[in-house]
This record gives C-alpha cells, sequence and structure tokens, in this order.
C-alpha cells in the first residue's frame, strides 16, 4: 500500500516510448490534492546545427540545413535558399521564383497529404471514440476503401517525383542558389506538372469532400473540435500576400490578436524585433513569444506573448486565399466556427483547406508560360554579409538567419523551426488537456487519447514520434510517487491495446 | 517461413524512413516478404522484446543515423546480439553523415552558442518536481565503431533503386562478402549522364564556387571549374544531384579501394589544379574556403581525422 505522503506528490510521464531518448516528452505532475500542478513538454535532443554551420559556406546551407528533418527537407531548402537571396542581395528572375514556389506547392500537398491520411486521419477518419485498435493507418484503409488508399500512395509518389525532377531529390534537393535556381524547367517537365496539378486539384477536393463527410456531419466531432479542453485564446502568425491573403513561399508576416486584429505585419528579416526566444532549463526547445507583448508564463489571453504558427493560425493570420475553391473552403470554415477560430483541433481541417490551395496554386505556377523561361539565375555581386529568409513550412513559420565573413563562411547562424512558435501554445495544450482529465489523482484510459490528440494537431515536428506510420502514437502514463517509486504503469501499444500494471 | 527483419534509427533525421515509403507500391511487397520483429516508427515492439528474443533470432536489422548517445550505443549493442545480420543503413549510420559535423565542436560549445551561459540543466527541480535530459556527447560515431556491421547501403538517403536492389540481395540467400557496401564498385563519373563531356585532362588554375556561375545543364560540372566529388564517390544515387544541375557532394561516400573518403576526395581535386609551385598550389587551392565541409561532408565521424581534438 502506498502511503499518503507517497501520494501527495505524484508524476505522470507520457513518453512516445518508440522515442525512448528521442524527441518528445510530456511529464505532468500532481499537486497535494492529486489535481495537475505543472505539465511539461520536453525536448530531450539536440544536434547543434547552428553550432556547425559555423566555418561553412553559406551556399552548402540549403543542402546541409535540409538535414534537420527529412520530412520536410524542402521547408528548410527554401527557407535557407531565400536567406541566401538576402545575403548577396540578389533577386532572382521570375522563372526562378515561380519554379521554386511551383516546387514548393508541390512539396505542401504531399505533406499535407500525408499529414491528414496517415497521421492525422485516425482520429478522425476512424474516430476518436473508434475502438483504439482501428485508429491507425489499416483504419482508414478499411474506412475509405482500398481503392482510395491506392490513390493516396500514388498521388504522393508523382508528387514526390515531380519534386526531384525540378530538384534534384525528393528527400534533401539540391537546386536552390542565391539569385535563383540550379536549372530551368524544360517544356516536358513543365507539362507533367501541369498533368500532376491537375489530378491534385481533384484529390484534395475528394479530401474535402471526405473530411466534410466524415466530419463536418458528425455534431460528436464537431463538438469534440469546439470544446474548450482544446481551446485556447493566443496570437497566431502566418505570411500573407500584398492582399493579406496566405502564402506559403513569400509575403510578410502577419499577426493577428487573439480577438482576431490585426497586431502587427513585418518583413521576415524584421523578425528579431518582434520574436523573441526564451530557454527554460528543463528542455533543449526555445519557446518563441512576441516581444511587443511580453512572456507572462505559459498562458493564453491578449497580455501573453504565446502565439502559434501552422494551418489554423496561417488561415486565421490571411483575410482570404489567393485560389477560388480554396477561398470557398475558407469562408465555409470561418462561417462555421467565427473567427479568429482558437480550437486546435481545427487544425486538420485547415490543413485539408490548405492542402487544396497548394494544388491550386500548383496548378496556377504550372500553367504560367513563363515557367520554362530559361533565365533563372541572377548572378550575386555584392559581398555576403548577413541574410535572412522565411516560409511557411508544413507545420508554420520557419526562419533561417545567417551572418557571414566577406567570404561567405558562416560566422553565425540563427534557426526558428516552426515547432519553436508552437512550443509554448503546445505546452499550454499539454496542461489544459491534463487538467481536465486528471482529478483527485484518477488517471483515466481517456487522457491517452486525449492528450495525444492535443498534441499530434500540431503535427509537432520533433523527429518522428508524430509521423509514426500507424497513426496512433504508442504513450506510456506513469505514476509515480515523490520517491520515484513507480506506483501505476498505463501503457498503450501502436496495436491500440492498453496494459496496465 | 519469411525472414525476421528490424529497423531501427538512431541520430537521424526521419529520411531513410521516408526513403522506405518512397519506394511506394513496392513498399507492400517488402512487408509481404519479411516479418517485422521490431520498426519502433511503425511498430510498438519494446526493446524489452527483443531482449527476450535468443541470440540470432533476428535475420537482418536495418539500422539508420548515427551514434551519439549511450542508448543509442545500447540498442545498437543488443541488436547485434540478437541479429544474424546487421546492415547500416544510409550515409549516418555508414560514415557519419552531415550531423558528424558537429565532431568539429563539443556539446558544452554547442550549448553555449544557442543558450549562452544560461542553459537547460541535465537534472532540474521546482516545486519538489524533478525533470531529467539527456546527456550530449561531444562526438558522434558511425555505427561500426560501435558495433559490427555486415553490410552497408549508402546514401544521404539511400536511392529507392539501391534500397530496392540491396533488399532483394539480402533476401535471396546468396550473400555477398561481409563488409559489402551494396552498390555498384565503381565512381559515380561512370553513371554520370555527362560523362561524356569529361575531358581526358583537366587543368585549373582557380576554382569557381557554384554560386559564382551559371552551369551549363549538359556539361561535365567538374570540367566547368566547379568541384565535383563524383570521381571519388561511389555509383548507384542515379546521379540525381548532377540531373540538378549541381555537383556531387559525396554523400555514397567511398568505393571498396579507399580507406579515407575525405582523403580520396581531397586528391581527386588536387590532382586537377594546374600547378606545380607550392605557392601558386595554395592559391589555387584557397579557392576552396571550407574544405572540412566540401571534402568532409558526409564521413567525418568515420575518417582519420575522426573529430576536432578535444582539449
Amino acid at each position: 500500500m502506498e502511503t499518503a505522503t507517497e501520494t501527495a506528490k505524484r508524476r505522470i510521464t507520457i513518453d512516445p516510448v518508440t522515442r525512448l531518448e528521442g524527441h518528445g516528452k510530456i511529464e505532468i505532475f500532481l499537486n497535494e490534492k492529486g489535481e495537475v500542478d505543472r505539465a511539461y513538454f520536453q525536448v530531450p535532443e539536440l544536434r547543434g546545427f547552428e553550432k556547425f554551420a559555423q566555418g561553412r559556406t553559406a551556399e552548402s546551407m540549403p543542402q546541409i540545413t535540409s538535414r534537420i528533418c527529412g520530412v520536410c527537407p524542402t521547408a528548410h531548402h527554401m527557407a535557407s535558399t531565400k536567406a541566401l537571396d538576402r545575403l548577396y542581395q540578389v533577386e532572382p528572375p521570375p522563372a526562378a521564383r515561380k519554379i521554386r514556389e511551383l516546387v514548393y506547392n508541390t512539396f505542401m500537398v504531399e505533406d499535407h497529404a500525408l499529414h491528414f491520411y496517415f497521421l492525422g486521419g485516425p482520429d478522425f477518419i476512424v474516430g476518436p471514440r473508434a475502438p483504439a485498435q482501428d485508429r491507425n493507418v489499416l483504419g482508414v484503409i478499411a474506412k475509405v476503401g482500398v481503392e482510395t488508399a491506392g490513390r493516396v500512395i500514388a498521388m504522393r509518389r508523382k508528387l514526390r517525383e515531380l519534386v526531384a525532377l525540378a530538384a534534384g531529390k525528393a528527400i534533401h534537393p539540391v537546386f536552390g542558389l542565391p539569385g535563383g535556381v540550379s536549372r530551368p524547367l524544360a517544356p516536358e517537365d513543365a507539362a507533367q506538372f501541369r498533368q500532376v496539378a491537375a489530378e491534385a486539384v481533384e484529390f484534395a477536393q475528394f479530401t474535402l469532400g471526405l473530411f466534410q463527410k466524415v466530419v463536418l456531419q458528425s455534431t460528436e466531432y464537431v463538438e469534440l473540435i469546439e470544446s474548450d479542453l482544446f481551446t485556447h485564446r493566443t496570437y497566431y502568425m502566418g505570411m500573407v500576400d500584398e492582399q493579406n491573403r496566405l502564402n506559403f513561399y513569400e509575403g510578410q508576416l502577419r499577426v493577428v490578436a487573439p480577438d482576431g486584429h490585426e497586431w502587427a505585419k513585418f518583413d521576415a528579416a524584421d523578425y528579431a524585433q518582434h520574436i523573441a526566444e526564451r530557454s527554460e532549463p528543463w528542455t533543449y526547445m526555445k519557446f518563441c513569444y512576441l516581444k511587443g507583448i511580453g512572456w507572462r508564463g505559459f498562458a493564453d489571453g491578449p497580455d501573453s506573448g504565446v502565439y502559434c504558427v501552422a494551418p489554423l493560425a496561417r488561415l486565421n493570420a490571411a483575410e482570404g486565399m489567393a485560389t477560388p475553391l480554396a477561398q470557398e473552403a475558407y469562408l465555409q470554415f470561418f462561417g462555421m466556427l467565427g473567427k479568429p477560430v482558437h480550437h486546435t483541433l481545427a487544425n486538420h481541417w485547415a490543413s485539408v483547406i490548405e492542402l487544396l490551395y497548394a494544388a491550386e496554386r500548383m496548378q496556377q505556377l504550372a500553367l504560367d508560360p513563363e515557367i520554362t523561361d530559361p533565365g533563372v539565375r541572377t548572378l550575386a555581386t555584392a559581398s555576403p554579409r548577413e541574410g535572412i529568409g522565411a516560409v511557411e513550412a508544413p507545420r508554420g513559420t520557419l526562419i533561417h538567419h545567417y551572418q557571414t565573413d566577406e567570404r561567405g563562411l558562416i560566422t553565425r547562424c540563427n534557426l526558428i523551426v516552426a515547432t519553436q512558435n508552437n512550443a509554448a501554445r503546445i505546452s499550454l495544450g499539454v496542461e489544459k488537456a491534463a487538467r481536465g482529465l486528471v482529478s483527485s489523482g484518477h488517471v483515466d484510459d481517456g487522457i491517452l487519447n486525449m492528450v495525444e490528440m492535443a498534441f499530434r494537431a500540431y503535427d509537432p515536428c520533433l523527429g518522428c514520434a508524430t509521423h509514426a506510420l500507424p497513426g496512433s502514437m504508442p504513450l506510456v502514463v506513469r505514476v509515480c510517487g515523490h520517491n520515484g517509486r513507480v506506483i501505476r504503469t498505463l501503457r498503450r501499444d501502436a496495436d491500440g491495446k492498453i496494459h496496465r500494471n | 517461413m519469411k525472414p525476421k527483419a528490424a529497423f531501427y534509427w538512431c541520430a537521424s533525421c526521419g529520411g531513410c524512413e521516408e526513403a522506405v515509403l518512397d519506394l511506394a507500391e513496392e513498399v507492400l511487397d517488402v512487408v509481404a516478404a519479411v516479418d517485422i520483429v521490431f520498426w519502433p516508427v511503425a511498430l510498438d515492439f519494446k526493446a524489452k522484446d527483443v531482449e527476450a528474443m535468443q541470440d540470432g533470432t533476428i535475420d537482418i536489422s536495418f539500422v539508420n543515423g548515427a551514434v551519439r548517445t549511450g542508448h543509442q550505443l545500447e540498442m545498437a549493442q543488443l541488436l547485434r546480439r540478437k541479429s544474424r545480420l546487421v546492415v547500416a543503413f544510409g550515409a549516418c549510420a555508414q560514415l557519419g553523415g552531415i550531423p558528424g559535423l558537429a565532431n568539429l565542436t563539443t556539446a558544452q560549445e554547442i550549448l553555449r552558442e544557442v543558450y549562452g551561459e544560461d542553459g537547460p540543466s541535465r537534472e532540474f527541480r521546482e516545486n519538489g518536481h524533478t525533470l531529467t535530459l539527456p546527456e550530449l556527447f561531444d562526438s558522434v560515431y558511425p555505427l561500426n565503431r560501435a558495433i559490427p556491421v555486415d553490410y552497408f547501403v549508402p546514401g544521404c538517403p539511400p536511392s529507392p533503386k539501391i534500397l530496392a536492389d540491396a533488399l532483394q540481395t539480402l533476401l535471396s540467400g546468396v550473400l555477398p562478402e561481409p563488409g559489402t557496401v551494396l552498390a555498384p564498385d565503381r565512381a559515380m563519373c561512370d553513371e554520370c549522364p555527362r560523362r561524356d563531356s569529361h575531358p581526358d585532362e583537366l587543368r585549373f588554375d582557380r576554382f569557381h564556387r557554384v554560386q559564382e556561375q551559371v552551369l551549363d545543364t549538359g556539361a561535365c560540372i567538374l570540367a566547368q571549374g566547379v568541384p565535383c566529388l563524383g570521381p571519388a564517390t561511389r555509383a548507384g544515387c542515379g546521379a540525381r544531384c548532377i540531373s540538378g544541375n549541381m555537383p556531387c557532394t559525396g554523400c555514397f561516400g567511398p568505393t571498396s579501394h579507399v580507406r579515407d573518403y575525405g582523403a580520396k576526395a581531397l586528391c581527386s581535386i588536387a590532382s586537377v589544379i594546374g600547378a606545380s609551385e607550392a605557392d601558386e598550389i595554395d592559391r589555387i587551392f584557397e579557392g576552396i574556403v571550407d574544405p572540412v565541409g566540401t571534402f568532409y561532408r558526409y564521413s567525418l565521424p568515420s575518417s582519420f581525422l575522426e573529430r576536432k581534438r578535444l582539449e
């Protein structure tokens, strides 16, 4: 029997056990009454890219930094390439700019589709209350049919072939250079892009239709999306064009307040005036917050500098979509949920709207006659000093900032990755879900699913805990006495089986 | 009975796992051909399930990523005991990879760079709560410095064809010599679509950086004065970077005749310097402003140099 003092302070650890020393860990501490005292979202790994970048050539950075993540290498490659444009003060010719944006949107279609069908999909397509053993990619296939599953696999393959065609490789592209891209797009390549883009638009419409059928027609789902447990009134940031429409590749960064009004709009080059980073002694992750508001701890509301990025934030920060079908979907989204939307789980819906936008944008660019213009490089003549580049990565705003010596060797490198922008809000979300689900020291099996959903809605790119194929992240909850002795263990495996001891 | 296979990742970016997914429709054939007994990214078998197996139970373990923590070392050792064959999969496991450039610095220097003097601590206490973080090691190691490795699949990441061929070879039952790198044992230049434009003799009085000129899309990149590591690098990638009109940076590592990839790469570039006087050679070589990042980009931890000397 445990003693009263042992139960007084309890600790719950939620650890994607498949990544024991890997990339993400949640610790929940209970107070004397058995209520949640604090929840910590820990990132226990640091690889030191910002340090070993020093001494490397600026032009090698698009290829070196893509190795931060093999799932979204194109995002790092592109942010880095844009930083090189600024470093060498050189504008890419129109065709180069368009090829980059075309490749970028192709990548976004592929990445968002992967997220929807394989990662977020199990929560929504199969259903959050479906038996856990069905909440995986096989459950998705059972629900949507083998034919659709085959279509998803084929679509992904074609999109990745296109990225490789234009950028050399789909995993770790090579085409980015200051002032342009390494090769023009041949007319036959453009034709292939047009063909696949048309398929992608259809595919995206089909996916949105599936989402509407399965999720929006279900009161249960909609209630879950709107539930207070997954709601935080924070600031939102995303990239917009001159008309404040969402753009993944270029534009200004726009921040809206929790009431939806524009709080700031700035060039990525001025990020340091607006975004501050802070470290905490218990994690390798650095937390971003809005400098102008300040850090008030892990709290939401207009007085806290906590903000977020990624699909939901991008839609909130924009005033519309630049393509017709996505614009329709955008209006439906806010028509139903109001604006801004503060519900974390609406990220899945937002990402399907973005999937449609990316496919339409891909088609627009592939149809642009200028895309095959052979002029794809502007040679740099200026001496390099400093360059900042930003894109919207699938998981949110990504900023690369380099300083170099006169030979173009990196002297300082600062990277703000998407998940860092979201780290504070993820911590908030985990804590709120824990508070809502743990009371009087009672740890319900449901906490596994619910905390996981709060976490996975951001698709946090911490490595691949959340890129696990079955879409059912294995979790373990350990309840420990204050002396560290494990009182109870709950473990859910990827096959959905729950083990208790 | 189907062969039992395990997949494991150490310090890696996830690109090697994506490379498996890039087999697309063929992934299903792989899944059908083997019995996967351990694959943390996809299936939740625990380390203790592996520990419970008899030694040698697993037919083939594919391990990607470099080794940089005690936990990864333990997992590598465990899989070694339980597996008949261990395959180092991808450049990080084979050579150390790009994260291996961290061997130019130390854990302390990395922490100071990122957090200043006031960084995270290994153990942190607040309100009676204790949180711990794993130790960061100073060095990154390729897999064969941690455990004996039977075969290597090169590339950052391995190309789908190399991967498919390697699987076929390993499942065929007719195994190559232990230590074999499962890719063609010849230089990348041999499969380069621009091979015919490679002159017999090259003499340069200066090197160009890739951003300094517009490269011709059909001619040998080295012949255009930009260091391309094709002559020093193993074939099998399908010349993907060349198709992208960019030079080879050496991710497939050396052929079997070479012990230190970086030294070989350095020689291949030095051999096209068109000068014989030391001063002149120095001047030309200054055109390569980051030799370590150029020649050892993927292979520093597996080289004779291994790392920056620790004080």
